[in-house]
C-alpha cells in the first residue's frame, strides 16, 4: 500500500493534509495518532469508502476509488464501529460474510480461534464491545485477504481476547499479509508493529520501527538498546544548546514541550552529574529529573502534545 | 528478452498475484455475483421474517385488517355489487407491498446505515450495487411470502380474484415495489434512524387510511380522493383493485406509479448517504 500526498477536506477544512504512508506485505504497520488526527479518514480512502481530494493512493497496485470491484475480494476491513447487522445472531454473521468469497477460511476454525461460539446465539446488539470486535475481526479475515485494515482491533477486550487477537495478527503477518492497524493502545503497537507511523493534524509526524522511535536519532542496534532517556522538568530557562554542551557528544537533546528537556543516549551517573552541574551553574532549579527507557507512549506524547483535545 | 514464463500473468487472471514479497495467502477471490446477491437477499429476508416487530407490520397487521374488515361492516366500502372480500383483498395486498417495500425496508436500512453495516458490506466483494440488488430481491421474497399467506386467508374468506388480472396485478406490484423501495432508501439515506422509525410508521398509517390503499378512492372525501389518486399509494391500490376485480390494466394508475418510481429512484440515487 502506497499513499503519496493524500489530502481530504471536509467543508474546506483539511482533515488529511499531505500524508505519505506505505505498508508492506508480511509486516504490521501501526498508525497512531490522537482522535481527529486523520487516521480513520486515511484508512477509509484506502478502503474505497472515501475519495481523496488530492494525492495518490495505491492499494495492491490498484486505485481503490476506481478498481474497487477488483480490490474488495483481496482486502479485509474491520471498522471501528463494527458494522455488523445488529439484529442478526452472532453465529449467522460470519458464514454470511464468508459466502461473499470464493475460497474463504474455515468458519469453524475462526470461530474456535476467537472464541465466538460462546456467544453464538446472542444477537449482535447484545454483545459486549470486545465480543463484537472479535466477530468483526473474524469477518475481516475470513476472505483470506492480502491486506487487512484493523481499526482499533482490541479496544474493549479482556486480556485473554486481546492475546487471541494478537496471535491471529502475527499469524497473518507470517502468511505474508500486509496488516494496517490503527490503535490508541501503545502496548499493542509496541508488541505487534514492525513499522509505526505517528499521525497528527493530518500529517505524518514520525515513523520507524518501535526501536527507532524510542531511541536517539541515528543510533540503532545493540548500542541503542542500552540507551536511556533523562527527562528534565525545569522551573527556569535552559537552552537546548547549553544542555547539549554539558553532556557532550553521543547524546540527543530535545525540547518536546516548554520547560521539558530530554537527553537520550548512553546515560550514566556521570551524565546525570554533568546535567545537574550545568543547572547549578545557570542557577536553574529542577522540578523533576527522571532517567528511564523511553516508551512508545513517551514518544507519542512528546510528538502530539499532552493537552486534551 | 524476457522469458514469457516469468512475466506477470494477465490482470484478468483471477489467480494473478504480484510476484514480489513472501508467500502470499492462497486463493483469495470473490464468490460469483449471483451467489453474493442471493446470499445477501436470503440474509435480509430471514432478518425480516424472524423479527417480531417486522412480522407484525408485514403479515399480522394486513391479515387482521383483511379478516376484521371483511367480517365487520364498521368501515363502509362501496363494493358496486362485488363481494366485500373481493374489494378488500387487493387493497390489503397493496398495503402488504407498502409495509415491506417501504416501512420495513426504510427502518432496516436506516439502522444498518447508522450501525455502519452499509459501509462494511461495501468493502466486501458484495459492494454497494450488490447490496442494493440484495435488498430488492429480499423485498420481493418477503412479498411472495405475504402473497401466499394473505392470499390463502382471502381465499378462505371467499375471495374470487379475476384470473385475467394476474398480469396487470403483478405489473402494479412491481412498479409499486420500485416506487416504495426508492422512497424507503430516500428516507433511510437522508434522515436519522430514530426519525426514520417515526416517519416510516406514520406515513404507512396515513397512506393506508387516507391515501387510497385500504379505503378505495371512491369512498374517500372528494378532495382527498383527488389528491390520493396522484399518490403512489392510491395508484397502487387502484391498479390492484382494477386488475383483480375487473381483470384489466388501469393505465392511469400504472402510469402514476411508474412516474413515482422514476422520480423517487432518481432522488434516492442522488441524495442517499452511505454513512450515518
Amino acid at each position: 500500500m502506497e499513499i503519496r500526498g493524500l489530502v481530504k477536506r471536509y467543508g474546506g477544512r483539511a482533515v488529511v493534509d499531505g500524508l505519505d504512508l506505505s505498508a508492506r506485505r508480511g509486516a504490521v504497520t501501526a498508525v497512531l495518532g490522537p482522535n481527529g488526527a486523520g487516521k480513520t479518514t486515511t484508512v477509509e480512502c484506502c478502503e474505497g469508502l472515501r475519495s481523496p481530494d488530492a494525492g495518490s493512493v495505491r492499494v495492491l497496485g490498484l486505485d481503490p476509488a476506481r478498481d474497487g470491484a477488483r480490490l474488495r475480494p483481496r482486502v479485509g476491513v474491520m471498522l471501528q464501529d463494527g458494522g455488523l447487522p445488529s439484529g442478526a445472531r452472532a453465529r449467522d454473521v460470519l458464514p454470511h460474510v464468508a459466502r461473499m468469497y470464493a475460497a474463504p477460511r474455515s468458519v469453524a476454525e475462526l470461530t474456535e480461534r476467537l472464541g465466538l461460539a460462546a456467544f453464538g446465539g446472542t444477537t449482535v446488539r447484545r454483545l459486549s464491545g470486545g465480543q463484537r470486535q472479535r466477530l468483526a475481526l473474524a469477518a475481516a479475515v475470513v476472505g483470506r485477504p492480502e491486506l487487512v485494515f484493523l481499526d482499533e482491533p482490541s479496544a474493549g477486550m479482556d486480556p485473554q481476547a486481546r492475546h487471541a487477537v494478537w496471535s491471529l495478527v502475527r499469524e497473518l503477518r507470517g502468511e505474508g499479509v500486509a496488516v494496517v492497524l490503527t490503535t490508541h493502545l501503545m502496548d499493542e503497537a509496541e508488541d505487534l508493529a514492525d513499522h509505526v507511523v505517528v499521525v497528527d493534524g493530518g500529517r505524518v509526524v514520525a515513523q520507524g520501527s518501535v526501536a527507532e522511535l524510542t531511541t536517539a536519532a541515528g543510533r540503532t542496534g545493540a548500542a541503542a538498546a542500552d540507551d536511556r532517556t533523562l527527562v528534565l522538568r525545569l522551573a527556569g530557562p535552559l537552552s537546548e544548546a547549553d544542555l547539549a554542551g554539558a553532556v557532550g557528544p553521543g547524546f540527543a537533546v530535545a525540547v518536546p514541550a516548554a520547560g521539558t528537556l530530554t537527553v537520550t543516549g548512553p546515560v550514566t551517573p556521570a551524565t546525570v552529574a554533568a546535567v545537574t552541574a550545568e543547572l547549578a551553574r545557570r542557577d536553574v532549579l529542577v522540578g523533576s529529573l527522571e532517567v528511564g527507557r523511553r516508551t512508545l507512549e513517551d514518544v507519542f506524547l512528546d510528538l502530539t502534545g499532552r493537552t486534551l483535545r | 528478452m524476457t522469458d514469457p514464463a516469468t512475466t506477470d500473468p494477465a490482470p484478468t487472471d483471477p489467480a494473478a498475484r504480484p510476484a514480489a514479497g513472501p508467500a502470499a495467502p492462497t486463493a483469495a477471490g470473490a464468490a460469483p455475483v449471483g451467489r453474493r446477491v442471493a446470499a445477501q437477499a436470503a440474509f435480509e429476508a430471514r432478518a425480516v421474517l424472524r423479527n417480531g416487530e417486522q412480522l407484525l407490520v408485514t403479515l399480522v397487521l394486513p391479515a387482521l385488517l383483511l379478516v376484521g374488515m371483511t367480517r365487520s361492516t364498521l368501515v363502509s366500502i362501496g363494493t358496486d355489487g362485488a363481494a366485500r372480500v373481493d374489494v378488500l383483498a387487493p387493497s390489503v395486498l397493496a398495503l402488504a407491498v407498502m409495509t415491506t417495500a417501504f416501512t420495513s425496508q426504510a427502518i432496516a436500512t436506516a439502522f444498518d446505515r447508522r450501525n455502519g453495516v452499509l459501509r462494511l458490506l461495501a468493502t466486501t466483494p458484495l459492494g454497494r450495487s450488490g447490496l442494493l440488488a440484495g435488498k430488492v430481491l429480499a423485498v420481493l421474497a418477503v412479498e411472495v411470502v405475504q402473497l401466499v399467506v394473505l392470499g390463502a386467508v382471502a381465499l378462505a374468506l371467499g375471495w374470487r380474484p379475476e384470473v385475467a388480472g394476474a398480469g396487470p396485478a403483478l405489473l402494479a406490484a412491481a412498479l409499486g415495489t420500485a416506487a416504495f423501495t426508492a422512497l424507503a432508501l430516500l428516507v433511510a439515506g437522508t434522515l436519522r434512524a430514530e426519525a426514520v422509525l417515526a416517519v416510516a410508521n406514520l406515513l404507512l398509517v396515513l397512506l393506508a387510511l387516507a391515501g387510497g390503499v385500504v379505503v378505495p378512492l371512491a369512498d374517500l372525501p372528494a378532495g382527498l380522493a383527488a389528491v390520493a389518486a396522484w399518490l403512489p399509494s392510491g395508484a397502487l391500490g387502484e391498479a390492484l383493485r382494477v386488475a383483480l376485480l375487473d381483470g384489466t390494466a388501469a393505465a392511469g394508475p400504472l402510469a402514476v406509479l411508474a412516474g413515482w418510481a422514476v422520480v423517487l429512484g432518481a432522488a434516492a440515487a442522488r441524495l442517499f448517504r452511505w454513512a450515518g
